[in-house]
């Protein structure tokens, strides 16, 4: 388990190390959340109590989501060009030699990369709203330790897909369509543009059924306090589930994928 | 001569106290589809590695060459487990390497000169301790392997620097450290001074020297260099279209490949082409270039240069001469070409 710990805390001082690329990505975030928030404004002013959140919660969603936008890897910029670089190049044959787990690696530098993106891009941010606008605050305290454990399994979810996606190029050599198609549904499934209760009869069901919503509107909703008790644990076991379920998916997708490369040479 | 010819091979499961890397007829065929009309694939099968055998002993440092496409890198995935041979049956330290590919990986290092398996972003330190955590490597010992990398790869100023900023030769010496730090019995390398300057291959080549001799590291080679295989192996083994050409010496090299030396003449003034005749035994030599009063002169590589010019300073106004020893790389195109088909 050791190895993993340093894998993730190699993931998360690789990101540091680009201090400027950080910044960027804060000032992109903060200036996209200030557009959000004032098309929000202009919705719930026409249309209060929209999907069920007041102002207040609507510009809170706003900003938790400029906040998780990095960490989750909602619009994609994780480790799955660079695993898709190396599936292409060949080089992946270099990390099957290794003793080491090839998802689990991934999973830990996505998780350390995941780490330093929400310190580091999404603090700012979400201070930046808060300032800026009246925004809802959690009811209590506790809500904090829940908010971020719902984080971490949003950005499980979200690493799960990114893995299946970037495992495709060993079949398409060229992964850029599937990173796109991942891309598309990730903004518009995970809620990041409108909250899913937006959507509505069928497509707000699906669209809150599928994984995506595992990455903002889940944690959003567990910060604005929308799932306690036992609504937290049910919230959490849908995350969990979907995490399970694209962990082992993908667990299978590599197993098949490395016997082509072992007994096909790829 | 060295013996490669343990003929008892395959017998029992043990692996004889000579054959630490034991090939026996592998072969590796992959399927290829091709395109034949609008609609039909036609299978084809590329024999990539058709049916080698040898055996490497423990602290042997061996030669792989061959031409691009020869089914050096084939071979080297197989013996590392990340490519199952379809037939023939193959082991390292008694291991067979696709079936139980993590424990093989433990007691082997490997080197792709043109891939790495450091952190891009890092500094060099961090890549070696997760070599610390991956490969589970004791404290001290991985202290103690460290130390003796940085400064006999002289890296002691590059651990902090992150590994994009690194030159070629500083990366390739950042890789070989990387592959040692947990004490492989086999180090397998892959072009290991492709790309580097002539000060960064000689440290390369002199660190696996003492690597050999100290630790007693048994290495597998391949390269296109010729000079890698001079100055580091004493037995060299050549494959091309995936079967094994030669195996043995490097001098030996020079007799199965007919070599020729070249002995450079310059004489007093312009002359027709040498011609010497010994008692019988047809010329001693073949004039192969003349240039105004210079000329070539080929003759085989095993006799002697001594009385050849003794005849011709006998017998021709001798200015200056010099010796020209056998070029391998020439001899290794000319053993492609006698095999292509």
């Amino acid at each position: 388990m050791r190895l993993y710990a340093v894998v993730a805390a190699g993931g998360f001082r690789r990101y540091a190390t680009y201090r400027t690329a950080t910044a960027a990505g804060v000032f992109t975030n903060t200036v996209f959340g200030f557009i959000l928030a004032y098309t929000y404004i202009a919705l719930w002013d026409a249309r209060p109590q929209l999907g069920g959140y007041d102002m207040a919660q609507a510009l809170a969603y706003v900003w938790i989501g400029q906040g998780l936008l990095a960490a989750c890897a909602m619009m994609g910029g994780g480790f799955e060009d660079e695993l898709m670089e190396r599936i292409r190049t060949g080089d992946i044959a270099v990390d099957l030699y290794r003793p080491a787990d090839l998802q689990l690696w991934w999973l830990a530098g996505d998780l350390g990369r995941a780490a330093f993106q929400l310190i580091g891009r999404g603090v700012v941010p979400m201070l930046a709203g808060a300032l800026a606008f009246d925004i809802a605050l959690p009811g209590s305290a506790w809500i904090w330790p829940a908010f971020l454990l719902s984080v971490l399994l949003g950005v499980v979810v979200s690493f799960a897909v990114r893995y299946l996606v970037a495992l495709s190029a060993f079949w398409l050599l060229d992964g850029a369509g599937a990173t796109q198609m991942a891309w598309l549904l990730g903004l518009f499934f995970s809620g990041m543009l409108l909250p899913l209760p937006l959507f509505p009869g069928l497509l707000g069901e699906v669209a809150r059924m599928l994984p995506w919503s595992s990455l903002l509107q889940i944690p959003a909703d567990v910060y604005l306090g929308k799932h306690t008790g036992w609504g937290l644990v049910e919230a959490y076991a849908f995350q969990g589930g979907w995490a399970v379920a694209l962990l082992l998916a993908g667990r299978l997708l590599q197993s098949v994928a490395t016997r082509r490369v072992v007994v096909q040479g790829g | 001569m060295l013996d490669t010819s343990v003929g008892a091979a395959g017998e029992g499961t043990g692996v004889g106290h000579d054959g630490f890397i034991t090939l026996d007829g592998v072969e590796k065929v992959f399927q290829v589809r091709r395109k034949a009309g609008l609609l039909r694939r036609e299978r084809h099968e590329v024999r990539a590695v058709d049916g080698i055998s040898f055996q490497v002993a423990r602290g042997e440092m061996v030669g792989y060459i061959g031409p691009n496409g020869a089914g050096k890198s084939t071979t080297i995935k197989m013996l590392t487990g990340i490519l199952t041979p379809s037939g023939g049956r193959l082991r390292v330290a008694g291991i067979d390497p696709s079936r139980e590919r993590t424990r093989l990986a433990h007691r082997i290092g490997v080197v792709f000169g043109q891939r790495t398996t450091l952190w891009w972003d890092l500094p060099l330190r961090d890549s070696y301790r997760l070599m610390h955590r991956m490969y589970r490597i004791p404290d001290r010992r991985y202290q103690e392997n460290l130390d003796r990398c940085v400064e006999l790869l002289d890296l002691g100023e590059l651990l902090d620097v992150p590994v994009r900023q690194l030159s070629l030769g500083q990366r390739m010496r950042g890789d070989i450290a990387a592959a040692l730090l947990h004490d492989p019995e086999v180090l397998y390398l892959d072009e290991p001074t492709i790309g580097l300057d002539v000060i960064s291959k000689a440290k390369v080549r002199q660190f696996l020297k003492e690597l050999n001799a100290e630790r007693g590291t048994t290495v597998l080679l391949t390269t296109h260099d010729l000079t890698d295989i001079e100055q580091l192996c004493r037995r060299v083994m050549v494959i091309d279209h995936g079967r094994l050409m030669y195996d043995g010496s490097l001098a030996g090299l020079h007799e199965v490949g007919e070599s020729e030396r070249m002995l450079v003449v310059d004489l007093e003034r312009e002359l027709p082409a040498i011609s010497l005749e010994s008692e019988g035994a047809g010329p001693l030599a073949r004039v192969v270039k003349v240039e105004g009063p210079r000329q070539w002169l080929a003759f085989p590589a095993s006799a002697s240069a001594a009385p050849l010019v003794a005849r011709i300073a006998a017998e021709y106004p001798l200015m200056d001469l010099s010796v020209r020893e056998p070029d391998i790389e020439a001899v290794i195109a000319r053993m492609y070409e006698a095999a292509a088909p």
